[in-house]
């Protein structure tokens, strides 16, 4: 299928292709280990955040209760702890669960990063896969982690820091070992971590129905014959069309001249915008034709 | 209307790709406004009919794309729409919007279902765990001092060689009224599930970790039973530990063979790739993991409560052999129609 993808897909490193159960072809892009990290980095920050003020609030409460009497005091108290229990096993487990279960797929620490948990395959994401993730977490991160700090007060602390530290490291570069940065979680759901796609939908080029489209005029007195406009492809065309939404006045100026040099007029005929619009215009019009003919050109060099 | 594009704007388009895209492009965005509302989790505001044209329009856009890809050159505008189907694509395929449906399936056989699919690596697991006590048994009836080593700290109090059939006895007896027991069961259950969490993530290094954790955990327990025997307490000892041991024992021996089945799947992917087989035993541990949890909480509750409060071992063994059936029966003799997906 990659020969069906347009040319401004030069295809990244972190670039893949992911078919739909429709077998539509899109385009993602696998998360970078950098914002993974961050992401992580700053989950971890929530959550050690939330564990101290819960239990701040706990103990604030239970000072609260032994001011009753003496038995019922006691009770409470033993029903904080209870509380206190379930809550920091759920933080630890199912604050990941909770937040990759909904819409976005991501947590709080994922979505500052613009990244998401997907299916591999293309196919339904189920609870399973976020489980299975999940439940992978306790082994790479917070088991190491656990090791390190109760190795501060054993005897052969050394040994057991060693240990813990390789153990974490195993895990933690897992994703440089494999093209689409898994970590061991993921090999075992099945599933991915990439960029959440948010584009806006901009102004059609050649319509003319108001402000906010870029091209006023379409009623421009620049023609080009059909020699001058088959020396560019669709890479070229689409790098004009980058330019011109861009629309700064020096990169207009130099493309505006490169085009001009190209096809052997002289830059100095026309003012830079009207120029390579009419020239988009006439560029995209032909090339589009010839795609509805089953021939395209993808860029200068081809025929 | 929104979705109705101008006419005279269609038109003064001077490209067809162009006009194509003024045409459809209030589609596109009723889409987007649907899409991003539900990623801002508000899935109660979407009216009925927003909910039913949700693949309708999806379906829709992903056929604009294909059409843009083979007739429209404008960059900007095929990016959108890549963007939008993706987007598009998470939510109509992502998790099942209600957690209550994905519980009922859960519950209804799905759980069931995939213990049933992991019953060799049970079988496994079972040999091991039986194995592991043999050998605590074995080792500490040799010499005493293996006591120490195999058996953990916190069941080290009074319960050491040594001690006298009155002492062993105090350690088994139950107490009379319920201060402190739910705190007591919280912790144990917090404690035990991230055993089993452990023994099933390891199973990521071919199960070996699993089984070596099983063992560890069973030895301890054959060390005590002999301890135990010795006094001629075997009964009172079994029963103590069958109230909730049952339940808990048997919720580790999933999790080992949870973790055994990944191990296994990746050792002997078959025709299957590595990552693909990893993947299929993974999704089916999980679930019975999520299983696990749920047995540890029934576990530590009887822990905590059951065997405090029933202090003669007759009734404690009632209600180890009353839950030890029950698992058995729901994982084993009931069976719905309709656990195609589990087994998938």
């Amino acid at each position: 299928m990659t020969q069906a993808l347009p040319t401004r897909l030069r295809r990244g490193k972190r670039d893949r292709t992911l078919v739909t159960p429709e077998g539509i072809t899109l385009p993602i892009t696998v998360a970078s280990r950098g914002s993974r990290a961050g992401a992580l980095i700053l989950d971890l920050i929530i959550i050690v955040l939330l564990q101290v003020v819960t239990t701040l609030a706990l103990i604030w409460i239970a000072f609260g209760s032994l001011n009753a009497s003496n038995f019922e005091g006691l009770s409470a108290l033993e029903f904080l702890f209870v509380v206190w229990v379930i809550i920091m096993f759920l933080f630890r487990n199912a604050y990941f669960l909770f937040f990759e279960l909904g819409a976005r797929g991501a947590t709080p620490g994922k979505r500052l990063a613009g990244i998401r948990i997907a299916a591999r395959d293309g196919g339904r994401l189920s609870v399973e896969m976020v489980v299975a993730r999940n439940l992978l977490r306790d082994i790479e991160l917070f088991l190491p982690i656990g090791m390190l700090f109760s190795a501060f007060d054993s005897e052969n602390s050394g040994m057991v820091s060693l240990a813990a530290l390789a153990w974490f490291l195993i895990f933690m570069l897992f994703p440089f070992f494999n093209r689409d940065r898994l970590r061991a979680g993921d090999v075992i759901a099945g599933s991915w971590v990439v960029e959440t796609p948010r584009r806006k939908l901009e102004a059609a080029m050649t319509a003319t129905d108001g402000e906010d489209r870029p091209m006023a005029a379409p009623t421009s007195a620049i023609e080009f014959s059909d020699e001058e406009l088959a020396v560019y492809g669709e890479y070229e065309l689409q790098t004009l069309e980058r330019v011109l939404r861009e629309d700064r006045t020096e990169s207009l100026a130099k493309v505006h001249e490169a085009i001009a040099a190209k096809i052997g007029r002289h830059p100095y005929d026309a003012e830079s915008r009207p120029f390579l619009e009419a020239y988009y215009r006439q560029l995209r019009a032909r090339l589009e034709t010839g795609m509805r003919m089953g021939q395209r050109k993808a860029d200068k060099f081809s025929g | 209307m929104a979705t109705q594009p101008d006419i005279s704007a269609i038109e003064a388009a001077a490209l067809r790709s162009d006009r194509f895209r003024l045409e459809r492009e209030g589609d596109w965005k009723r889409l987007e406004a649907i899409v991003t509302r539900m990623e801002k989790g508000r899935i109660r505001k979407l009216s009925d009919e927003e909910v039913l044209e949700l693949p309708v329009l999806y379906r829709s856009v992903a056929s604009s794309l294909s059409i843009a890809r083979e007739t429209s050159l404008d960059a900007a505008t095929l990016g959108y729409l890549e963007s939008l189907v993706q987007r598009a694509w998470f939510v109509v395929y992502g998790p099942r919007s209600s957690l209550g449906s994905w519980l009922r399936s859960f519950f209804g056989g799905g759980w069931s279902a995939s213990v049933r699919g992991i019953w060799f690596d049970i079988l496994i697991a079972l040999a091991v765990m039986i194995a592991g006590t043999v050998v605590g048994w074995l080792l500490v009836a040799n010499d005493p001092d293996w006591y120490r080593v195999i058996v953990p700290g916190q069941f080290q109090d009074a319960r050491v060689p040594g001690a006298s059939r009155e002492v062993l006895i105090g350690t088994l007896s139950g107490k009379e009224d319920a201060t402190g027991l739910s705190a007591f069961a919280a912790f144990l259950f917090s404690n035990n599930a991230q055993v089993s969490i452990l023994a099933f993530a390891l199973g990521f290094a071919f199960g070996i970790p699993s089984l070596l954790l099983l063992v560890q955990n069973t030895a301890g327990l054959g060390a005590m039973l002999w301890l135990y025997h010795g006094k001629g307490l075997t009964l009172e000892f079994a029963s103590w530990l069958a109230v909730h041991g049952t339940t808990e024992l048997f919720a580790i021996l999933l999790a080992g063979a949870a973790g055994l089945h990944i191990g296994r799947s990746m050792a002997f992917p078959g025709e299957r790739s590595l990552i693909q087989a990893a993947g299929e035993a993974g999704r089916r541990a999980s679930q019975v993991m999520v299983g696990v949890v749920l047995m540890l909480i029934v576990a530590a509750v009887l822990e905590g409560f059951a065997r405090q409060l029933v202090g003669d071992w007759p009734g404690r063994l009632t209600i180890g052999l009353f839950m030890l059936a029950f698992w058995l029966a729901y994982f084993f003799v009931f069976r719905r129609q309709d656990h195609r997906e589990a087994l998938a």
